[in-house]
């Protein structure tokens, strides 16, 4: 009897934040269970030999000394890179012309343009890999290989060579995620005060000018934006090479996660897997760091201007 | 608005006015293209695939594919797996991420803005380097094969979390809680009967945003759910171009069936959709 009274006697605000713990409390438990304990579990296995089924073996730093002794694991971390550039920069360019096109006054259809341009994101990222694996086919009669022969230029073997694997993965990444981008800065754009661009145009300004001085500027944060979610991105791209090069994993093509994948989940290399994730998380968080630090003198600079 | 609108509805000719149009018709060519190749080699069979020149115009045989996809994988059964994956994961998330958003924007504790901090840092680990140990815990729980080692974990959210929280923060009028606290209504009260019907807004671009995560989702659902009884659309996919004989009209025709209903779900709501992507960016 004793209990029930001292609750009723509890304050509204201790009541108030015992709700809000309760109310708060499942993301914390899942994540305790799915995301910290696994992430923390990590650093632990990479120090462990380990196939999925026996007793955990300690090896120290020998699973490390494993995949940095593995030119594949380099080839990995070169692919993702160059992948990832080849795929992320054009795509921004591209995508600012499309917002800037999509933002004009002159044009009639805006909605189904916009409506066109941005199908490709709601695709899932195997159906594209599969629609582009016969793009890409290394037979005659692949759509890439086929436009070639018009030219004159005899058949690619898109997924075995150094270059035609990252220009086929990269047109995937490219082409599935140009019309999100686009929707983004377009959203970006409209929020730019139209007085601005008719006081350029009374100056004569020409349409480049336009876009090199008072779009691209008052877009700064949003493309920072955009360049730091596709760095990101990039660096988890697993599907497309997956799709396109089967389990196989061409070294020509193979990037870091598809790499930890392999490791795990065909070869039952549980602990080389978990050291290439942990090459890969202080990859990442250098990259963020490193995003954040321009992010801030940039901010900064406008502060002082 | 009035120059807008003469100047949108104009149809004198200029330059730029065709350079525009140049671009976006070429921009929306290359969007479309890949959907109608990959609806031209699901209506052919796979020798008129393999003829050069390859076909453009569709064939006879969309049906005759489509049968045969049915002999190689479950798709009707894959699907619905993606169905019920996604259709939990979005309410569970909806629900769970509304609470702690409500509670993030209108509740006094102790800790909050730490809490709030550590929701968004956690948004900025990448998924991938708790993959292996996540996969242990599974086959702990003994989930391996079950649609739930997908659900479950998928309802961990901290971008809902954030994007609920301001939704809610700018939505909902102090006054009104005010209100209903002195009439002595519960917090979750409050949370369920004014807080949820007032940002009922977000619930749908959230949920929109969310579905089709979980739908598109591929890299947990190939660890977690191996055998065919439980593949999702994904999974399925990947399995029926991985068959050692491949028959290009076959899979295309798997991959378009498994695209065309969020295509039609996309157009039906294409405002709504493109509106909640870009805001749901631009916030965060």
């Amino acid at each position: 009897m004793e209990k029930p009274k001292k609750t009723r006697r509890m304050s509204e605000k201790k009541s108030t934040a015992l709700s809000a713990y309760v109310f708060i409390s499942p993301f914390f438990i899942l994540f305790a269970v799915f995301g910290l304990f696994p992430m923390i579990f990590s650093f632990y296995l990479s120090f462990f030999r380990w196939d999925g089924l026996a007793p955990m073996e300690f090896t120290g730093w020998r699973n490390f000394q494993f995949i940095f002794s593995d030119p594949v694991f380099y080839s990995s971390i070169k692919n993702t890179f160059l992948i990832g550039i080849m795929g992320t920069a054009p795509q921004i360019v591209a995508a600012l012309f499309l917002a800037f096109a999509l933002n004009s006054q002159l044009i009639r259809f805006r909605n189904t343009f916009r409506t066109m341009v941005f199908l490709p994101y709601i695709t899932s990222i195997v159906a594209v890999a599969i629609i582009f694996g016969v793009v890409f086919n290394n037979q005659p009669f692949g759509f890439a290989n086929y436009f070639l022969s018009l030219f004159d230029i005899s058949p690619i073997r898109w997924n075995a060579e150094y270059w035609p694997v990252k220009i086929a993965i990269a047109t995937m990444v490219f082409w599935r995620w140009v019309g999100y981008n686009t929707i983004i800065f377009l959203a970006g754009m409209q929020s730019i005060p139209k007085e601005l661009y008719e006081a350029a145009k009374i100056d004569g300004a020409t349409v480049f000018q336009q876009i090199r001085l008072i779009t691209i500027p008052m877009l700064k944060p949003i493309i920072m934006f955009v360049v730091f979610t596709a760095t990101i991105g990039s660096f988890q791209l697993f599907t497309e090479p997956l799709i396109f090069l089967g389990r196989g994993l061409r070294e020509e093509g193979i990037t870091i996660v598809a790499y930890l994948w392999r490791d795990a989940f065909i070869y039952n290399s549980f602990g080389t897997a978990s050291a290439a994730a942990i090459v890969l998380f202080f990859i990442i968080i250098t990259l963020t760091a490193v995003n954040l630090l321009i992010t801030n003198r940039i901010g900064r600079s406008k502060n002082l201007g | 608005m009035a120059q807008v609108k003469k100047e949108t509805g104009s149809s004198k000719f200029s330059v730029k006015k065709l350079f525009v149009y140049l671009l976006l018709l070429f921009g929306s060519l290359a969007s479309l293209f890949p959907f109608y190749y990959m609806f031209v080699m699901a209506t052919r069979l796979n020798r008129e695939i393999n003829q050069v020149p390859p076909p453009f115009t569709p064939g006879a045989d969309l049906v005759n594919n489509f049968l045969k996809v049915l002999d190689s994988i479950d798709f009707f059964g894959a699907m619905w797996n993606s169905f019920v994956v996604s259709f939990s994961v979005t309410i569970g998330t909806l629900f769970l991420c509304s609470l702690a958003g409500y509670t993030f924007a209108k509740l006094e504790f102790k800790g909050k803005n730490v809490l709030f901090v550590m929701i968004l840092v956690t948004m900025m680990v990448p998924p991938q380097l708790g993959l292996i140990p996540q996969y242990y815990i599974i086959t702990t729980l003994g989930w391996l094969n079950e649609l739930k080692a997908v659900i479950i974990p998928g309802l961990i959210n901290a971008f809902g979390i954030f994007w609920m929280r301001q939704y809610m923060k700018e939505g909902l009028p102090g006054e009104i809680i005010e209100a209903a606290k002195i009439d002595g209504c519960s917090n979750f009260r409050i949370y369920w009967n004014i807080a949820v019907p007032m940002t009922l807004p977000a619930f749908a671009t959230l949920g929109i945003i969310v579905f089709m995560h979980v739908w598109n989702d591929f890299l947990w659902p190939l660890v977690v759910l191996r055998d065919p009884s439980v593949h999702t659309l994904q999974v399925a996919l990947r399995a029926l171009n991985d068959a050692r004989q491949m028959d290009y009209g076959m899979i295309m025709s798997g991959t378009f069936w498994a695209t065309v209903p969020l295509i039609i779900v996309f157009l039906l709501f294409n405002r709504l959709f493109i509106e909640s992507l870009s805001e749901g960016a631009v916030k965060s």
